[in-house]
């Protein structure tokens, strides 16, 4: 019998620890397919911070290392210089990224950093049991924005590659969702494109992945999907959002 | 580049960092120290290296934990605030065994405080610093000539124990002109078989600190103190200056031990036989010199650029039976010889 479909093997086999519903599993997937196919599982090194995604390093077959809460890029900066023949990317949820690591972020597409960025956004602090995020929606209940978040008191959720791209160094960013079957195609594509432009020394790559989290969010995988489709979606459109590859 | 050479401290450092086979260097600027990332600047591009100006202190330490992760021979510099903000970052480089060189040209504060130097930092730098159980190896120059071979040393140290190494000097010694020999330069230092550089170089490997069990963490830091067992066993150093005869033991690291010994000087021309012991490793702190004079002497005198700090490893080490005195000078201001003298005599009394 021929095998169509098998792990690939930049992901090691274990099971993952995330929550039913959980977004984290298929973006590894989607990643390691990638990895795969370039062939660049020997030559790359992940970055994890702080939350629910930073134990990727125990589920890649590749070299990695975890820093503090929102660092990666600062940290993958100093990896990439040391060892500019290999492929240095970063796994950051939207507290990491978009909150406490915002200043990391900035700087290293403002260098034009040759890494590559995997911002995972579920619009939550989901590890630390769902607390506001810079990316909660307005109106979006958490555990410290019991009424909603207001624009009064906590301003507006931020739309990452779009603040991104006004920096000359960041040359492509894409925002994808893994809620159906088209936008996984989609967001595989804009992840090969992101190592991509890093094995051609284009400068700096972040894909944006819409991602659900039923347990924070208090629902069904089943609601969190249409949760994507008619909350997320519309506030955080799909697509490549800079392409200068 | 001759190997004998009239420079300030803070270059010293920077050009015995590349001597001893640095090759990054991330760092951001702030007086008293900025001479040493500028010194980088120039210097790392003509031996292949790199040097960064990071967006902040926070992101040079994770930068410098990018490359130590990678096994090479990684340096950042700051002066005081700007060490408060790379703290979390050493905690991380502790917990996770990556080494690597911290130079703190210490300035006179708390807050922002003034440019003057100071020696307020020791709590810092000696009792951990950032949270959690973790020790980093400290060296406390006295010359420009000490702050070149400081470097090296503390990168060796770094390198055969796997853990942070500081150095604390102060805004005198970063600023001032000596001259200064320098080793030969050295080739890049290959790599150590831990280094996460691919698994093309072998098995998957991972540099983390993050242990979702209790019992993982405790195991962690027991591991982390066998080390540092070792450290202390085997990596204490200081320097005993006219401790034979000597009646009072005056104790200083830094610029203040090179004040002090001029005060000495004094004192011993007037028949008073003072002597000095200039802990050189503040962590580990050199206790032996110390367990050997309690017995000998009248009293202790610890003098300091802070409101005394490292007065209290002393009152530690010698114990209630000897009196310890303290002077100080602190913000930026520094201890006169006069006083010194004028303190001695008092304690004679």
């Amino acid at each position: 019998m021929k095998k169509l479909f098998e792990r690939p093997k930049a992901l090691l086999d274990k099971p993952f620890h995330f929550c039913p519903g959980c977004s984290h599993g298929k973006i590894y997937h989607l990643i390691a397919e990638v990895m795969d196919e370039l062939d660049i599982v020997n030559q790359t090194i992940g970055v994890a911070c702080v939350g629910c995604g930073e134990l990727a390093f125990e589920y890649f077959n590749c070299d990695f290392i975890q820093v503090a809460h929102g660092r990666a890029p600062a940290a993958a900066t100093g990896v990439k210089r040391a060892l500019k023949d290999r492929t240095v990317f970063t796994y950051q949820g939207d507290g990491d990224l978009a909150a406490i690591g915002t200043a990391e972020i900035v700087h290293a597409a403002a260098r034009g950093e040759n890494i590559t960025t995997f911002f995972v956004n579920n619009s939550t602090f989901g590890m630390t049991g769902g607390q506001m995020a810079p990316t909660s929606l307005l109106s979006q209940k958490t555990t410290t924005t019991p009424y909603g978040r207001n624009a009064e008191s906590n301003g507006f959720p931020i739309h990452v590659p779009e603040m991104l791209a006004a920096l000359s160094g960041a040359t492509y960013l894409a925002r994808g969702s893994v809620h159906d079957y088209k936008s996984i195609i989609d967001t595989k594509q804009y992840i090969k494109k992101a190592f991509i432009n890093q094995l051609d020394e284009g400068g700096f790559s972040l894909v944006e992945i819409l991602s659900l989290c039923p347990t924070n969010w208090g629902c069904t995988p089943i609601e969190a999907i249409k949760r994507v489709e008619n909350k997320m979606i519309p506030y955080y459109p799909l697509g490549e959002i800079k392409n200068e590859m | 580049m001759t190997d004998k050479l009239l420079m300030k401290g803070n270059e010293a450092v920077a050009e015995a960092a590349v001597r001893a086979g640095c090759r990054f260097f991330y760092g951001y600027p702030i007086t008293p120290q900025s001479e040493i990332p500028e010194y980088m600047a120039k210097r790392m591009p003509q031996v292949e290296g790199t040097f960064l100006q990071a967006e902040s202190e926070v992101a040079a330490i994770n930068m410098i934990y990018g490359a130590a992760a990678t096994g090479e021979r990684a340096m950042t510099s700051s002066s005081s605030p700007g060490i408060s903000l790379m703290q979390e970052g050493i905690s991380y480089l502790a917990a996770s065994e990556l080494p690597c060189l911290i130079v703190n040209i210490v300035r006179g504060t708390p807050g922002l405080g003034g440019i003057g130097p100071a020696q307020a930092d020791y709590f810092q730098a000696t009792k951990g610093g950032g949270h959690g159980d973790y020790k980093t190896i400290v060296l406390a120059p006295g010359s420009v000539q000490e702050m070149a071979d400081h470097v090296a040393l503390a990168f060796d140290l770094a390198f055969k124990y796997r853990n942070p190494a500081l150095i604390l000097g102060d805004g005198i010694l970063g600023q001032m002109m000596e001259p200064v020999t320098f080793p030969k330069l050295c080739d890049k230092v290959p790599a150590p078989e831990w280094a996460v550089r691919g698994k093309s170089c072998g098995e998957k490997k991972v540099i983390h600190s993050c242990y979702l069990a209790n019992d993982d963490v405790e195991n962690l830091v027991h591991h982390l103190f066998a080390k540092y067992d070792a450290i202390e066993k085997n990596e204490k150093r200081w320097e005993a200056y006219q401790l034979e005869d000597a009646e009072y033991v005056i104790t200083a690291f830094g610029t203040t031990a090179r004040i002090v010994k001029t005060a000495i000087e004094r004192l011993r021309q007037e028949g008073i036989k003072v002597g000095l012991i200039r802990p050189i490793t503040l962590w580990p702190f050199p206790e032996e010199p110390f367990v050997t004079m309690r017995s000998k002497v009248k009293s202790f005198l610890c003098v300091e650029m802070s409101m005394g700090q490292m007065v209290e490893d002393v009152e530690r080490v010698v114990g209630i039976e000897v009196p310890v005195h303290f002077y100080g000078r602190t913000g930026g201001n520094v201890p006169e010889i006069d006083k010194i003298v004028e303190k001695v005599k008092q304690m004679i009394k």
